[in-house]
């Protein structure tokens, strides 16, 4: 066991599958010689060379539209766009090709690829770096979409991510890069893509979260048992599509009451899916309304710190909305 | 378009006579099953076509050099004569314009001129424009990347040409030397909107030069013309000295699609003159006065086309329509909950490694 943050178990991630499949590469904006704007790729240049950890221009739709002729063409692409606000230019190559591929051609052709994006706010990146933007994706059938909460599940579900035989869309809240450390078991651990895992046992009442939410919403459980003697489940979805149906069902019927928490807008948000989920398969178990914190309807993070405090989830909203939904 | 300047000899090339011959069979099988197709749809058996007529030649000439089972092809919606050229069938063009069940493009789930085929190297096609200009340049990278021998050719139109990921296709390819040819078949429209409304300067082939990259403009007229370039763009690429632009001056004899009628922005005297620049009838008396083409050769070859299609028409007629029971599956390579059922996959294997 090492003792790693998420930015060096995403890295490690990276050099293990590359060392032991040559299929797979590195594409993206300064992942070469400099190893990425964040550092998740520093050093695989010098490992692995020019053309498996490869610089592009400042094309989006390149860098996934290539990715995806390289993994037709039998290579495991890792594309990395800088931050997950500026994907839009290859929205048309992920939603109109990269997506559809495998269906359009009867199963003929597939793109085993990842997109690798930094996401989310609280790093002052304004309304251009901080967009948490997971649901243009998974209202996208034929990704997988995958926001890992810990270095542990961040290594292994990468690298299952990289294996896997359909395009995945990785999201990574750049806020947890450097945000703590904790133990990522040695070796070849891959998780498998759809699984949710229970971070906190509870009984009194379901938080669903992902990404750096689960950190806020461990914190948030922290005080609500101290303070107020609330027992709550923390989810971590750890994937959003396919969702893990089995795992929030269980925490349902468990505590009879669900929070879904995530820090972009709620308009047609994430939560919307996971809410009706709930409402339509577990309606008989709930003991409250089915409940959602999340971002404001703004376009976007603004940049001054009492605006962007005044965006964010933070653990002290995520107590006041469940010690709401726990006084049902 | 100077054709007589570079009009070639096939011997020059590098072409024996059975070569031309088979260049001038590919674009007359072509063209015998986009005429079919027309009935077909004109009859209600297929709902509709776009058309490659008047493009067959540049067509058949680029692909002639590209390798089967080795080299790689992202079409547009044009491409029939290349994509026959590259090994689809007859018979795999009109099952697909019918989309039937096994249809080899899509399983009759897309719309015809959809091209694709994972058993000849062609990457399956989309509708919006351009998209797969940038999957070859990403079969090519994978060919850099892995170091084999193989070239990747891409086609599309010069309306398509203005889409920014044209730019950033081929700004990519010229950064790396990648090995594919990119092939626009100008045919003077886009739908309806002529040349001069769409292309600043009035060529693609100059935008090379931005690129590092030559750009080559061919008569789509002159079918050993456009063979040359596509020959010498293979080569290079094979010599690892990067990317070519060609682009062919090709006409269209026919309105955008079944659903276009070209008379509504055409001049009248414009569409009347269409046929005299039919590549067809060019080549033809090209060979014939090379001595290659005879009648009873000509003869021969329609007689052999016309039983082709008829047979390819009613096999492909014969073929089980798909089934809405599976209409599910195929979402995901791997069954994920609520994402369709597994089917055996070949494996996806990519040149020659």
């Amino acid at each position: 066991m090492a003792e790693l943050n998420m930015l060096e178990a995403i890295r490690l991630a990276m050099d293990e599958e590359m060392e032991r499949d040559d299929r797979v590469m590195v594409l993206g904006e300064d992942v070469g010689k400099k190893g990425g704007v964040f550092g998740a790729t520093e050093g695989l240049w010098a490992k692995y060379g020019d053309k498996r950890v490869l610089d592009t221009p400042l094309t989006e739709a390149m860098i996934a539209g290539a990715a995806m002729g390289a993994a037709v063409y039998g290579l495991r692409p890792i594309a990395e766009m800088q931050f997950a606000d500026f994907v839009y230019p290859a929205f048309n190559q992920i939603v109109s090709e990269i997506s559809r591929l495998h269906y359009r051609s009867n199963g003929t052709f597939s793109a085993p690829m990842v997109i690798r994006m930094p996401y989310g706010g609280g790093v002052h990146g304004a309304l251009y770096h901080s967009q948490s933007n997971e649901t243009y994706f998974t209202s996208t059938v034929g990704l997988k979409v995958v926001a890992p909460g810990t270095p542990a599940d961040a290594k292994a579900l990468l690298k299952a991510a990289i294996r896997d035989p359909d395009p995945v869309m990785f999201f990574e809240h750049k806020k947890t890069y450097r945000l703590f450390r904790a133990e990522v078991p040695d070796g070849d651990t891959v998780l498998p893509i759809g699984k949710a895992s229970v971070a906190r046992a509870g009984k009194h009442l379901s938080i669903f979260c992902y990404g750096f939410m689960r950190t806020c919403a461990l914190e948030a459980a922290e005080t609500l048992a101290r303070e107020d003697g609330v027992e709550a489940e923390v989810v971590d979805l750890r994937t959003l599509r396919p969702l893990d149906h089995e795992t929030l069902m269980a925490s349902v019927a468990k505590t009879g009451k669900a929070l879904v928490v995530h820090e972009a807008n709620r308009f047609g948000g994430y939560g919307a899916e996971v809410a009706a989920t709930i409402a339509e398969k577990a309606f008989e178990h709930l003991d409250g309304p089915v409940t959602r914190l999340a971002g404001p309807e703004v376009p976007g993070v603004p940049f001054h710190h009492t605006l962007e405090d005044w965006y964010m989830v933070s653990p002290a909203r995520i107590v006041a909305a469940a010690r709401e939904l726990a006084a049902y | 378009m100077a054709r007589t300047d570079t009009k070639l000899r096939h011997g020059d090339l590098g072409l024996a006579d059975a070569d031309v011959l088979g260049m001038y069979r590919a674009m007359l099988r072509a063209r015998a099953v986009d005429e079919r197709m027309w009935l077909m749809q004109r009859a209600g058996k297929i709902a509709f076509i776009i058309s490659g007529q008047g493009h067959e030649g540049a067509q058949v000439a680029t692909t002639w050099p590209m390798r089967r089972g080795q080299d790689w092809m992202a079409p547009f919606y044009r491409s029939i004569a290349s994509a026959m050229t590259f090994g689809m069938s007859a018979e795999d063009i009109i099952t697909a314009h019918l989309a039937k069940g096994d249809d080899v493009s899509s399983g009759g789930r897309q719309m015809p001129g959809h091209y694709g085929g994972a058993p000849y190297n062609i990457v399956s096609l989309s509708s919006p424009v351009g998209t797969q200009v940038l999957h070859a340049v990403g079969i090519a990278m994978g060919a850099w990347v892995r170091g084999d021998d193989v070239v990747t050719m891409t086609q599309f139109g010069e309306g398509t040409s203005n889409q920014g990921e044209i730019h950033e296709a081929m700004n990519f390819a010229g950064v790396h030397r990648l090995p594919v040819i990119f092939i626009c078949e100008n045919n003077g429209y886009a739908i309806s909107v002529p040349l001069d409304r769409q292309v600043a300067g009035g060529s693609v082939a100059a935008r090379a030069e931005g690129y590092g990259m030559p750009g080559v403009v061919v008569d789509g007229g002159d079918i050993l013309g456009c063979y040359a370039a596509a020959k010498e763009a293979h080569d290079r690429a094979r010599r690892g000295e990067g990317p070519t632009l060609i682009e062919a001056r090709v006409v269209r004899l026919t309105s955008h699609s079944s659903d276009d009628d070209q008379r509504r922005y055409r001049d009248p005297s414009e569409v009347e003159h269409l046929k005299e620049q039919d590549p067809i009838p060019m080549f033809a008396s090209e060979l014939r006065d090379a001595g290659v083409l005879t009648d009873e050769i000509e003869e021969s070859i329609r007689v052999d086309i016309k039983a082709e299609i008829n047979e390819a028409t009613k096999s492909a007629e014969a073929r089980p329509d798909p089934s809405s029971d599976e209409a599910h599956e195929r979402v995901y390579a791997e069954p994920i909950p609520g994402g369709g059922t597994p089917v055996a996959l070949a494996p996806i294997e990519g040149g020659s490694h």
